[in-house]
C-alpha cells in the first residue's frame, strides 16, 4: 500500500533515506541538498532512525567517512551537491575502486566559477568515469524511487559498486509534487539486509583494505571494476521489475516518448525532459514525428539499447547541462555519437543549454525540432538560452 | 605467488590473509647478519621488541634467535643491546657461524598455512 | 601498570616480517610497539605514506589486525567512519560474528606530512566531533614517501629535498609548527608525545589512551635514517637524543592538566642531536653559528613554555651563555 505526499525533490529523497535507515550518514552542508540533510537530522534527532550520523568538516571527509564506515560493514549514505562533489573527487574513485556500495543522492548544482547555486550538470557530469552508477530523475517521484531502487542495485553481490542520484538543483529539490512513496516495511523488505562482504570489523579475519598495487596488479583490480559495471545492468533491469511489482511504476536504463516511429529524436535527461515531452506533444498534434528519449542510466552506458532505440532516426538532437569545454560537445553528446556511430545515419547534433540555472522553455524546445527539421546539424554543440 | 587473472582475486583490491607479508622474503636485502651470544644475553628482550622487522624469536620469555627469512640486517638490535650480545657478522661470513634453519621454518610454515 | 617486557614477549607484533619498509626504518618499530601496547581488538587506519606503502604491496600484507588505507590527507576521517559503524551497528545488534561482544579500539595512523599539513583538517574536525579512536601520528618530520620533501613539521635548518641546502638559503627557513599543543588546545581528554627509544614511556601512553574514552591523539618522532641522513642502526639514538636535548620532549596533556614525564639532567645542546644527521651538517659549520644560536634559542624559549605549563621548576641553563 502507498501513500501520496506532497513532497519536493530533497524531501523525497530525506522520505526514502528515513525507510532505508542507513547505519551512518556523513553530511556537510551545501546549497541545494542542504534540506535533505536537515530533514534526515530531525529523523535522527527524533530518534526515528537508528543512524549514527556524521556531521564531518568537509565533503572531503564525508566521502572519507562513508568508505570507511561502509567498509567497516555499513549501510551508508551522504549527498551532497556541485563544490562538494568537486572536494570529494579524489574519494570517488577510491569508494568505486574499493567497492563500497554507497548510494548518495546528488544535487545537481553548477561548478565555480564563477560560483553559482543553481542546476546544471557540470558536477555530475565530470565524475561521469569515477566508477560511480548514475540515474537521473525528471521529477520528485523519481527522486524517491531512484533512491530506494539505488541501494539495491549497489548492494548486489555482483555489482558492489557506489550510485548517485543525481536530481536538478531547485528545479526538482525545492519544487513541491505529489509523490507516492511506499509503506516503511515495502522499502525494507525490498532493499533487504546489507550483509558486507569480509568487512573491517570481522575481528576474526583481520582484512586488509586499501593496499597499494604495483604494475602487477592495478589492471587486473581495474578490470574487474569494469566488469562490476557491466554487471550492471542487468541487475538495474532486475531491481527495476521487482520495484515495478511493488510500485506499479516502470524504470529502464531510459524512457521512449514517441520515439518508435519518430523521424527526430531529443535525447536529455534530469527535469528538462518534462519540458521537451511539452513540446513533443504540441508538434505531434501539429503532426510531425517527433520523440524524445529521456535517459535514466548513465552509468553504466546503456550504448546498445539506445541503439535499438535511436538508429531508425533521421535526426538526432543532444541536449546537454554542462559543457564539456572541449570545443566539440557536451558529455552526453559525446557519448551518444560513439555509441550509434556506425549502427546508424542519422545526423546528430548538440546543444548545451540552462548552464547555472538558466531556465529552457518549451518553444526552446521545438526550435530544436525546427533545427532538425530545417536539416541544420553543426560539427560543434550549439549554445541555446545564452544572449550572442 | 602465482599472480592470478582478474576473475580470481578478491574484489576491490582487498588482501584477505593479513599478515601474510612473511611469504615474503626481506632477508636477502642483509649485508650484515646479526649473530647472539647466549652465554652473554639476559634475555631482556629489548631487541625483541624493537626489532623493525619483528625478526628476532621470543620463546619462554628468552630471546630464541633470529628470523634469517626477514631479518634486513639493520644493526638496531646490536646497537641497543645493553650487554653487547649481538654482534654483526658479514653476511660473506657466515658460514663462519652456526647455521640456523629457524627463518626457513618460519616461512615454510607460514607458506603451508595460507594454502 | 609498569610494562615488563618478558611478559610482553609472549604477543604476537601485530605488524608482521616481511613488510619493505627500509632496513632500520624507526617509523615502523614506532608503529610495532604501539599496537605491541594494545591488549584489545583493534582497527587501524594509515594514512598514504612511508609505511602505508611498504606494509601493504598486493598481495601482501603485514597487518594482522583488520587495516584499512583509503588516501593521504583522510586517515582520521576514514577512522570515524569505521568508529562511528561500529556504534551504529553494536547498538542494532548488527556486528558480525564474535566482534559484538568486543570492545573494539580504534587508532588512525598519519606521517607528519598526512598529520601536520594535509591531513590536519580532517584530524582536526575527527577530534573536535569527540570519535572514540587515537590518532597516532609517525613524525618522521619530511615526506619521506616521495622523496624527503620539507613538511610542517620539518625543523629549521633541515636539508630536505624541496628546502636543501644552498648557497644562498641554508635549509628550511621556517620553525616547525607545534602540532601536540595545537591538538592539546583542541581540548580533547588525552594528547601526549613520545619517542620509539624510550619504548616504556611510549607504550605507557598508549595503554593510557586505549582506557580513555574519546579522542586521544599521540604524537610520536620516529626517525628515517634516509631522510636525516643518518646510519640505520643510529635510528633510536637519534630520537633519544631529541630528547636529552629537549627537542622533543616528552609529555602528556590528560583532561587539560600537563605533565612533563622525563626531564633531562644535564643541558645538551642541540648540536649533539644534529652532529649524528647530516641533514643539519651545513648548520654545524662556522658560517652558520647564528642559526644554530637561534635554533638553540627557540628549543630553550619553548621548553620553558613547557616546564611553565607542566607546573616545573625552571631546569638546567646552558653552561656557557
Ligand atoms: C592528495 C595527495 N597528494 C600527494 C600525494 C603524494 N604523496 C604520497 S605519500 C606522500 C608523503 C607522505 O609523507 P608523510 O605523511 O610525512 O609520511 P612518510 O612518507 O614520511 O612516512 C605524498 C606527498 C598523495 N598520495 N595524495
Ligand atoms: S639486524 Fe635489524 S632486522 Fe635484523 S634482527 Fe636485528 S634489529 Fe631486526
Ligand atoms: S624512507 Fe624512512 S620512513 Fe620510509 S621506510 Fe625508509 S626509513 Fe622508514
Amino acid at each position: 500500500m502507498s501513500k501520496v505526499l506532497p513532497l519536493t525533490g530533497n524531501e523525497a529523497g530525506a522520505e526514502a533515506m528515513r525507510q532505508i535507515a542507513p547505519d551512518v550518514v556523513a553530511a556537510y552542508p551545501i546549497t541545494p541538498q542542504t534540506e535533505l540533510m536537515h530533514r534526515f537530522a530531525d529523523y535522527v534527532a527524533d530518534g526515528v532512525v537508528p543512524t549514527e550520523l556524521i556531521l564531518v568538516e568537509s565533503e572531503h571527509s564525508a566521502m572519507s567517512a562513508c568508505v570507511g564506515a561502509s567498509a567497516a560493514g555499513a549501510r551508508v549514505m551522504t549527498a551532497t551537491s556541485s563544490q562538494g562533489m568537486a572536494l570529494m573527487w579524489e574519494i570517488l574513485y577510491i569508494a568505486a575502486a574499493l567497492r563500497q556500495p554507497i548510494v548518495m543522492p546528488l544535487v545537481n548544482r553548477a561548478l565555480s566559477a564563477p560560483i553559482n547555486i543553481h542546476c546544471d550538470h557540470s558536477d555530475s557530469m565530470g565524475a561521469r568515469d569515477t566508477g560511480w552508477i548514475q540515474l537521473y530523475c525528471e521529477n520528485c517521484q523519481e527522486v524517491y524511487d531512484n533512491v530506494v531502487q539505488a541501494v539495491k542495485i549497489a548492494e548486489d553481490k555482483d555489482v558492489l559498486l557506489p550510485v548517485m542520484v543525481c536530481y536538478d538543483g531547485f528545479i526538482l529539490s525545492h519544487t513541491v509534487e505529489r509523490v507516492e512513496v511506499l509503506e516503511d516495511h515495502e522499502v525494507k523488505e525490498f532493499i533487504g539486509p546489507y550483509v558486507a562482504d569480509r568487512p573491517l570489523l570481522d575481528l576474526d579475519h583481520p582484512v586488509t583494505y586499501g593496499p597499494l598495487d604495483l604494475q602487477d596488479y592495478y589492471f587486473e583490480h581495474k578490470r574487474q571494476e569494469a566488469e562490476a559495471m557491466r554487471n550492471c545492468k542487468p541487475v538495474i533491469q532486475r531491481v527495476a521489475g521487482e520495484y515495478e511489482l511493488l510500485s506499479g511504476r516502470k524504470y529502464g536504463p531510459f524512457d521512449e516518448y514517441f520515439t518508435q516511429d519518430a523521424e527526430h529524436i531529443m535525447v536529455c535527461l534530469g527535469s528538462a525532459a518534462g519540458t521537451a515531452k511539452a513540446a513533443v506533444d504540441e508538434l505531434r498534434d501539429a503532426g510531425e514525428k517527433v520523440g524524445l528519449l529521456k535517459l535514466r542510466v548513465f552509468r553504466p552506458f546503456p550504448a546498445e539499447e539506445l541503439i535499438a532505440a535511436l538508429s531508425h532516426a533521421k535526426g538526432i538532437a543532444v541536449m546537454d547541462r554542462a559543457d564539456g569545454v572541449n570545443s566539440i560537445g557536451g558529455p552526453v553528446f559525446s557519448e551518444i555519437r560513439a555509441a550509434v556511430y556506425g549502427h546508424s545515419s542519422a545526423k546528430i547534433s548538440n546543444y548545451i543549454y540552462g548552464l547555472g540555472g538558466r531556465d529552457i522553455d518549451i518553444d526552446m524546445m521545438k526550435s530544436v525540432f525546427q533545427d532538425m527539421k530545417d536539416g541544420k546539424y553543426a560539427e560543434q554543440a550549439y549554445y541555446i538560452g545564452v544572449r550572442e | 605467488m602465482p599472480e592470478k587473472g582478474w576473475r580470481e582475486l578478491p574484489i576491490g583490491g582487498k588482501i584477505l590473509q593479513g599478515g601474510n607479508s612473511v611469504e615474503y622474503e626481506t632477508g636477502s636485502w642483509r649485508t650484515y647478519r646479526p649473530v647472539v651470544d647466549k652465554a652473554k644475553c639476559i634475555n631482556c628482550m629489548r631487541c625483541w621488541l624493537l626489532c623493525p622487522d619483528s625478526a628476532i624469536y621470543a620463546e619462554g620469555e628468552e630471546m630464541a634467535g633470529y628470523d634469517y627469512m626477514h631479518c634486513k640486517g639493520c644493526g638496531i638490535c646490536e646497537e641497543i643491546c645493553p650487554v653487547d650480545a649481538i654482534e654483526m657478522v658479514l653476511e660473506s661470513e657466515k658460514d663462519k657461524i652456526p647455521a640456523d634453519e629457524r627463518g626457513v621454518k618460519a616461512i615454510e610454515e607460514a607458506r603451508e598455512k595460507a594454502k | 601498570m609498569a610494562i615488563k617486557l618478558k611478559e610482553l614477549s609472549h604477543r604476537e607484533s601485530r605488524v608482521a616480517p616481511g613488510h619493505r619498509a627500509c632496513a632500520g626504518c624507526g617509523s615502523i618499530i614506532a608503529i610495532k610497539e604501539v599496537l605491541m601496547a594494545v591488549e584489545q581488538p583493534v582497527v587501524i587506519s594509515f594514512a598514504t605514506g612511508c609505511l602505508e606503502v611498504a606494509t601493504t604491496i598486493f598481495p601482501y600484507s603485514a597487518w594482522r589486525v583488520p587495516y584499512i588505507h583509503c588516501a593521504f590527507e583522510n586517515s582520521a576521517a576514514v577512522m570515524s567512519g569505521v568508529e562511528a559503524a561500529y556504534l551504529s551497528l553494536k547498538k542494532q545488534g548488527k556486528l558480525p560474528g564474535e566482534s559484538g561482544n568486543k570492545d573494539i579500539k580504534f587508532i588512525a595512523f598519519g606521517g607528519d606530512g598526512g598529520t601536520y599539513d594535509i591531513g590536519f583538517q580532517a584530524l582536526s574536525g575527527a577530534m573536535e566531533r569527540g570519535h572514540d579512536m587515537l590518532y597516532v601520528c609517525y613524525d618522521n618530520q619530511a615526506y619521506m614517501n616521495t622523496g624527503i620533501q620539507r613538511s610542517g613539521s620539518t625543523p629549521r635548518g633541515a636539508a630536505t629535498s624541496t628546502s636543501p641546502a644552498g648557497r644562498v638559503i641554508p635549509g628550511k627557513t621556517q620553525f616547525r609548527k607545534d602540532l601536540t599543543k595545537i591538538m592539546a588546545a583542541h581540548d580533547i581528554p588525552y594528547v601526549a608525545q613520545s619517542t620509539p627509544d624510550r619504548w616504556r614511556d611510549l607504550m605507557t601512553k598508549v595503554q593510557k589512551a586505549m582506557e580513555i574514552k574519546g579522542p586521544k591523539f599521540l604524537n610520536i618522532l620516529s626517525s628515517c635514517f634516509r631522510g636525516w641522513r643518518c646510519e640505520p642502526q643510529e635510528s633510536l639514538e637519534v630520537t633519544n637524543l631529541a630528547v636529552e636535548t629537549r627537542f622533543w620532549p616528552l609529555y602528556e596533556v590528560e583532561n587539560g592538566k600537563w605533565k612533563l614525564n622525563y626531564k633531562p639532567k644535564k643541558h645538551v645542546p642541540i648540536e649533539e642531536w644534529m652532529k649524528l644527521q647530516r641533514r643539519f651538517q651545513h648548520i654545524l659549520k662556522p658560517q652558520n653559528k647564528h642559526l644554530l644560536e637561534e635554533i638553540q634559542r627557540d628549543i630553550d624559549r619553548r621548553w620553558d613554555e613547557l616546564l611553565f605549563l607542566c607546573g616545573e621548576e625552571a631546569g638546567p641553563k646552558p653552561e656557557q651563555s
